[in-house]
C-alpha cells in the first residue's frame, strides 16, 4: 500500500518518533499564540528552508502535499480582501500552512512501524483498564490487509454492474459492497477462533 | 470478542474502501465521495460502541500515516488543517448515530436510522467541524457556519441512503444490524 512516507531517506528517520510528536505538539501550540505576521512569515520560512535540506526530491514531495490546501486559502485571502484585514488574512495562511506542513514533516519522516511502537506506548496504560495487549496492533494489521481486498471487491462489483448495465453503478452498489465485509467479518472472526482466538495472544504476551 | 474486533476491523476498512473507490454519482450528476456515508454505516450498522470504535480505528490509521481519506489524504498534516473538526467529529457522530438507533423508537429502520444520521453525522459532526474552522481559520462560529452550509443538503441525501442502506442491510443480514439486534429478528 502507498505510503506518506518521503521517497528520500533522512537523518530525521532515525530520530525517535515520541520525540518528533511531542515537538511537533508544542510548536503547533506555539504557532496559534503567535499573532503576527511578520513572524508567522519568518516561520514559514524556516519551515521551507528544513524542507528543502534533504534536497530537491524531498522539497517537492512536501510541498504536492500541502497543495490540498489552495481552496482554504483561496477562501481566506477572497475574505480578508474583502473585509480589508490584510494583514491577519496573512497571519491566518501563514499560520495554517506552517502548521500544516510541520505535521506533515513528522508524518514524513517518520516509518508506520515507529508510529505504531508509539501508539502501543500510548495505549500500554489502557490495558490496566481492560484492553487486551495487542489486539489494537491486530486491529490495525486487519484494516491493512483488508483494505486493499475489499477495493479489490468493490471494483469486481461495479465491473459486474456494468456488465449488465448501461447506467453507472450509483449509490446502490454500496448495498452488496457492505454485504460482503460483513461476511468477511464473519470470517474473519472464525479465522481468529480457529487460531486459538485472543487467548493465544495473551499467553504469546506472557511468555 | 473475535467477532467484535473483526467487525470494527473490517467496517475501518470499508470507510478506506468506500473513499478508494471512484467517486459515485448520485442522480442529479453530483459526485460525492461515498466516506462519510461509510461514517453514518459505522453508526447505523454497529450501534454506538463498536461504530464509534471503528471510525476511531479508521481515524488512527490515518494519524500514523496511511493515505486512507478519500483524494489519497492521510497523515498528522490533517489534524492541524481546517477539516481537523470534521475529522475529530467523525467518531462521535458515528456513535451519536449508533445511539439514537440503539435506543431510538421503534419506527421502520429506514427512518431512524436516516434520522439517526442527520443528527449525528450531520448536527454532531458539523458542530466539530465548524469549531475546528474557526480554529485554524481565525474566524467567528458564524463565519464558519456560512461556509459550511454548502454541504448540507448533500449530506441530508447521503443520511437518506443510510436510512435506506440500514433497512435493506437488516434485510439481507438480519443477524448483522447490531444496533437493532432482537428487533429485526422480529420482523
Amino acid at each position: 500500500m502507498i505510503s506518506l512516507t518521503s521517497p528520500v531517506k533522512t537523518k530525521a528517520h532515525d530520530w525517535p518518533a515520541g520525540l518528533k510528536l511531542a515537538s511537533l505538539c508544542a510548536a503547533t501550540m506555539v504557532l496559534f499564540f503567535v499573532e503576527q505576521a511578520t513572524i508567522l512569515a519568518a516561520i514559514f520560512a524556516v519551515v521551507l528552508i528544513i524542507y528543502a535540506l534533504p534536497g530537491r526530491r524531498f522539497f517537492k514531495s512536501g510541498m504536492k502535499q500541502l497543495k490540498l490546501l489552495w481552496p482554504f486559502i483561496l477562501m481566506v485571502a477572497i475574505w480578508h480582501i474583502w473585509t480589508k484585514e490584510i494583514e491577519l488574512g496573512a497571519s491566518v495562511i501563514l499560520r495554517l500552512l506552517s502548521a500544516v506542513a510541520l505535521a506533515n514533516l513528522v508524518t514524513m519522516t517518520t516509518r508506520l512501524s515507529d508510529m505504531i511502537d508509539v501508539v502501543r506506548s500510548l495505549t500500554r496504560p489502557l490495558v490496566r483498564l481492560g484492553l487486551k495487549p495487542n489486539i489494537l496492533e491486530l486491529a490495525i494489521a486487519l484494516v491493512i490487509r483488508l483494505t486493499p481486498v475489499l477495493v479489490q471487491k468493490g471494483t469486481l462489483l461495479s465491473e459486474a454492474w456494468r456488465a449488465r448495465s448501461q447506467r453507472k453503478a450509483g449509490w446502490r452498489i454500496i448495498l452488496p459492497f457492505t454485504v460482503l465485509a460483513l461476511d468477511d467479518a464473519d470470517q474473519v472472526a472464525e479465522a481468529l477462533r480457529a487460531r486459538g482466538g485472543f487467548d493465544t495472544i495473551d499467553t504469546l504476551e506472557n511468555t | 470478542m473475535e467477532k467484535n474486533v473483526a467487525l470494527i476491523a473490517l467496517f475501518a476498512a470499508l470507510i478506506a474502501a468506500l473513499g478508494l473507490i471512484p467517486k459515485i454519482t448520485l442522480g442529479f450528476g453530483v459526485p460525492i465521495t461515498a466516506q462519510s456515508l461509510g461514517v453514518m454505516l459505522c453508526g447505523t450498522v454497529l450501534g454506538s460502541k463498536r461504530g464509534g470504535l471503528a471510525v476511531l480505528l479508521f481515524l488512527l490509521l490515518v494519524a500514523i500515516g496511511l493515505p486512507l481519506l478519500s483524494g489519497v489524504r492521510g497523515g498528522l498534516g490533517l489534524f492541524v488543517s481546517p477539516s481537523a473538526g470534521f475529522l475529530i467529529g467523525w467518531p462521535f457522530a458515528a456513535f451519536v448515530t449508533g445511539w439514537i438507533v440503539e435506543n431510538g423508537p421503534r419506527a421502520p429502520l429506514t427512518i431512524v436510522a436516516g434520522l439517526a444520521s442527520v443528527i449525528g453525522c450531520i448536527a454532531v459532526m458539523y458542530a466539530f467541524g465548524i469549531v475546528g474552522l474557526s480554529v485554524t481559520l481565525d474566524k467567528t462560529l458564524i463565519d464558519s457556519t456560512w461556509l459550511v452550509t454548502a454541504f448540507i443538503p448533500g449530506d441530508i441525501l447521503k443520511a437518506a441512503i443510510a436510512g435506506m442502506l440500514t433497512a435493506a442491510l437488516a434485510k439481507a443480514r438480519p443477524a448483522s444490524v447490531l444496533s437493532r439486534n432482537g428487533q429485526t429478528k422480529v420482523v
